[in-house]
């Protein structure tokens, strides 16, 4: 009995001392990440929670809530308003998203060849300006420029495009497109400069082998710089298409929706029926369902993207 | 035994403090309640851009230097967002702007006024004044229990342009719908824009004022007031303002407004409007101050004329309202505020000088002096008229908080961009009022 324990009894304390440190430096862990950890409970978990909890209410935010169920999310579905702006979000993604990030491949390639200098250092901080310029400026700006005794009408007519002229943002044809081009400028400099730093890092030999191997610029592109930059475009993908999905700055100070309806995007109407209709219920269900499609589109992007990596 | 004790000396104390907290109440209905000697600083919400009651404020507290103001402002629209959580918060305004008020009188977040009334004698001021801020226990608007008050009472109708009326050969405003009409064609036939109006749904859809003046032109302003105070089964798709609705497409399709009205806001329509570009704009005498600045002696103002000669002209009258909190720590002072801004000379003086509207307040007062050529004796005048024929409206638009933004705005863009006709029009913003009461 004692000759069977003896083993044990020496290794009991090794293992506890063991644990010891492990568990401290675990404590010690849960110590730095406590901050963040609760700022991020307070300000992003607890609120994200409460609006699935009231998705399922009738709330106004003030009085009583009543369980109404699904309701607010059948609601969302039947409203053809409502679910009309979800389809405006996926229009927006072509333009917050395919195209600067299309557009930022193609820049950031020329740059990396044609200008390596300080000429390229100013055409990145060119790009770059729009991000540093508070959303809400330029959506007036833009409006100003956009608008039928504006700029850009000015120049179609300057060079002879007169019959093209119109007020952008207030056409119902051209005013979705319009925010959209707001949005590539927006854009467009994030996702060159996060694209220009990828190229940087890839290795010149691979294109001066292709290049003894009589490859062009335009299979270079795609045969090397695009497969090798999977990550990052992933990246530009993944925040340009949230920024469209979930837009509401740009188009709230542009069009605020309009006319007609017809840039309205669920950010602007889960801020309308909260705030303005105090139909907090039928808000957040949108918000839920907004969220959700953020993550069935956003997901299979992170996946494809980290698949390649490996 | 001790619990019993314990038990009644609780209700005693609970009753004690029942009845002082009931107190003032008690004496504000034997005497005039008002701001006292001792110090008082009035915790205030205001709209930014209207200046009336940031001048009001310094004028009072000139007149009753015990009262200070703590002031702060926000945009129109950020009120409406706001307000119920500044109610219902722990610092609760004594003056507040407000953008609606049905809902926040149901909900017990707005003082019961009915008290100061018959304190101040309110009750016997002019019949329209008050009641636009009553609300009934059913929640509709227009009777019941008064809930706040206006600083002034706006007016709305058609200003022009002097020197480009003359041009079409307006030598007087037209008296009926018909010679007005003759008018918008010959000003599109002589190259100009008949009527400046603005359309972006940022400041929201400025056709509503004609759609409205149609309305009240083809028909009585009562139902039209009823589905605004939100009586039960009002409607607003009735053939009368289907017959307006239509008048109003044809004006659109006529080009009497601007082409790019959809991207035009509020402060763009009126800055072209004081520029020269357009003979006519609907707008309210808010804007008479605006108006005489960019084209003194220029601006005319006529009511919208009646279908039919000899008719009443009517027109869309609003309070500038304001209201206070339940739960305000210095309510007797704010509605001793709203008294005096009524009947203090003074005040009537600012009121009209800046606001450009009428003060209100009890029948037998003199209106204050008004300079020469400036606009707003002409809608002064005008009030007159509105007041004497009972035809003043509310406005469609604030009907519920967001028919504005969600029925009104949308459907009438699309009318201008060609996608939606006068029935469907109607049609979708009933729909929309209904899906909102619903709620």
């Amino acid at each position: 009995m004692t000759s069977d324990n003896r083993p044990a009894s020496l290794a009991f304390p090794r293992w506890i001392s063991f644990s010891k440190v492990v568990h401290r430096e675990t404590i010690i862990g849960w110590l730095f990440v406590l901050p963040a950890l609760l700022m991020y409970a307070v300000f992003v978990l607890l609120p994200f929670l409460l609006s699935i909890q009231y998705s399922f209410y009738r709330w106004n935010g003030i009085g009583p809530m009543t369980w109404v169920g699904l309701h607010n999310y059948e609601t969302v579905l039947e409203v053809p308003n409502l679910l009309g702006t979800i389809s405006n979000a996926f229009r927006l993604v072509v333009y917050f998203s395919f195209i600067p990030v299309t557009l930022g491949l193609v820049v950031a390639s020329v740059m990396t060849r044609v200008a390596t200098g300080r000429l390229g250092a100013v055409a990145r901080t060119v790009l770059f300006l729009p991000q540093v310029i508070p959303l809400v400026a330029a959506g007036i700006i833009w409006g100003w420029l956009l608008a039928l005794p504006g700029l850009i009408n000015q120049i179609l007519k300057a060079v002879g495009l007169g019959s093209f002229t119109r007020a952008w943002l207030g056409d119902f044809d051209w005013a979705l497109p319009a925010v959209g081009f707001i949005g590539i400028w927006v854009l467009l400099g994030f996702c060159t400069v996060l694209l220009w730093t990828g190229m940087t890092r890839l290795d010149p030999a691979l294109y001066e082998s292709a290049r003894i191997d009589g490859a062009g610029w335009l299979t270079e592109f795609g045969k090397i710089t695009v497969p090798l930059l999977r990550h990052e475009i992933g990246v530009c993908l993944t925040v340009t298409v949230i920024a469209a999905l979930a837009a509401f700055d740009i188009v709230y100070v542009s069009t605020a929706g309009g006319p007609g309806n017809a840039t309205a995007v669920p950010g602007i109407q889960i801020y309308i029926l909260a705030f303005t209709q105090q139909r907090i219920g039928l808000a957040s269900a949108l918000a839920v369902m907004l969220m959700a499609l953020v993550l069935v589109v956003v997901i299979p992007i992170q996946r494809l993207s980290r698949e390649s990596t490996q | 035994m001790f619990k019993m004790h314990k038990f009644l000396s609780t209700v005693v104390m609970l009753a004690i403090l029942v009845t002082v907290t009931y107190m003032p109440n008690a004496v504000a209905a034997q005497s005039v309640p008002d701001c006292g000697t001792e110090p008082v600083t009035l915790n205030a919400y205001f709209e930014t851009g209207f200046d009336i009651p940031f001048k009001l404020a310094e004028e009072f507290t000139k007149q009753y230097p015990n009262v200070t103001w703590d002031i702060k402002q926000d945009q129109f629209t950020n009120l409406i967002n706001s307000t119920p959580r500044l109610l219902s918060g722990d610092n609760p305004p004594d003056l507040i702007r407000l953008p609606t008020m049905v809902s926040f009188a149901e909900q017990g977040l707005l003082k019961n006024l009915d008290e100061y009334a018959s304190a101040f004698g309110w009750n016997e001021w002019p019949v329209p004044q008050l009641n636009q801020n009553r609300v009934a226990e059913d929640g509709t608007r227009g009777s019941g229990s008064l809930y706040a008050m206006g600083l002034n009472y706006s007016l709305t109708g058609i200003f022009y342009n002097r020197e480009l009326a003359a041009q079409i050969g307006m030598t007087e405003p037209p008296k009926t719908l018909a010679e007005f009409d003759d008018l918008l064609a010959k000003a599109k036939e002589a190259g100009l824009l008949p009527i400046m109006m603005w359309g972006s749904a940022k400041s929201g859809m400025g056709l509503a004022f004609p759609l409205q003046n149609l309305m009240a032109a083809y028909g009585p302003v009562e139902p039209i007031n009823d589905w605004i105070f939100q009586k039960p089964g009002a409607t607003i798709d009735t053939p009368s303002n289907l017959i307006a609705a239509q008048h109003l497409q044809r004006w659109i399709e006529n080009g009497y407004f601007p082409p790019d009205i959809n991207a035009i806001e509020y402060t763009d329509a009126n800055a072209r409007f004081g520029k020269g570009e357009g003979v006519f704009i609907f707008n309210g005498d808010w804007q008479n101050a605006g108006y005489d600045t960019d084209m003194p002696g220029n601006v005319g103002f006529f009511l919208m004329p009646p279908a039919e000669e000899g008719g009443s002209p009517a027109a869309m009258s609003a309070p500038l309202t304001f209201g206070i909190a339940a739960r305000a720590k210095n309510a007797d002072c704010a509605a001793f505020f709203f008294n005096w801004v009524a009947s203090n000379d003074v005040a009537r003086q600012i009121n009209v000088a800046i606001g450009g509207s009428n003060p209100g307040g009890p029948s037998g007062l003199v209106m204050p002096e008004v300079p020469a050529g400036s606009v707003t004796n002409e809608t002064l005048a005008a009030g007159v008229v509105v007041g004497e024929a009972g035809t003043s409206m509310d406005f469609i638009a604030n009907a519920t908080s967001a028919i504005f933004a969600q029925g009104w705005t949308p459907e009438l863009q699309k009318m201008v961009g060609g996608r939606q006709d006068a029935a469907g029009l109607l049609k979708a913003v009933q729909e929309e009022y209904e899906r909102e009461l619903s709620e």
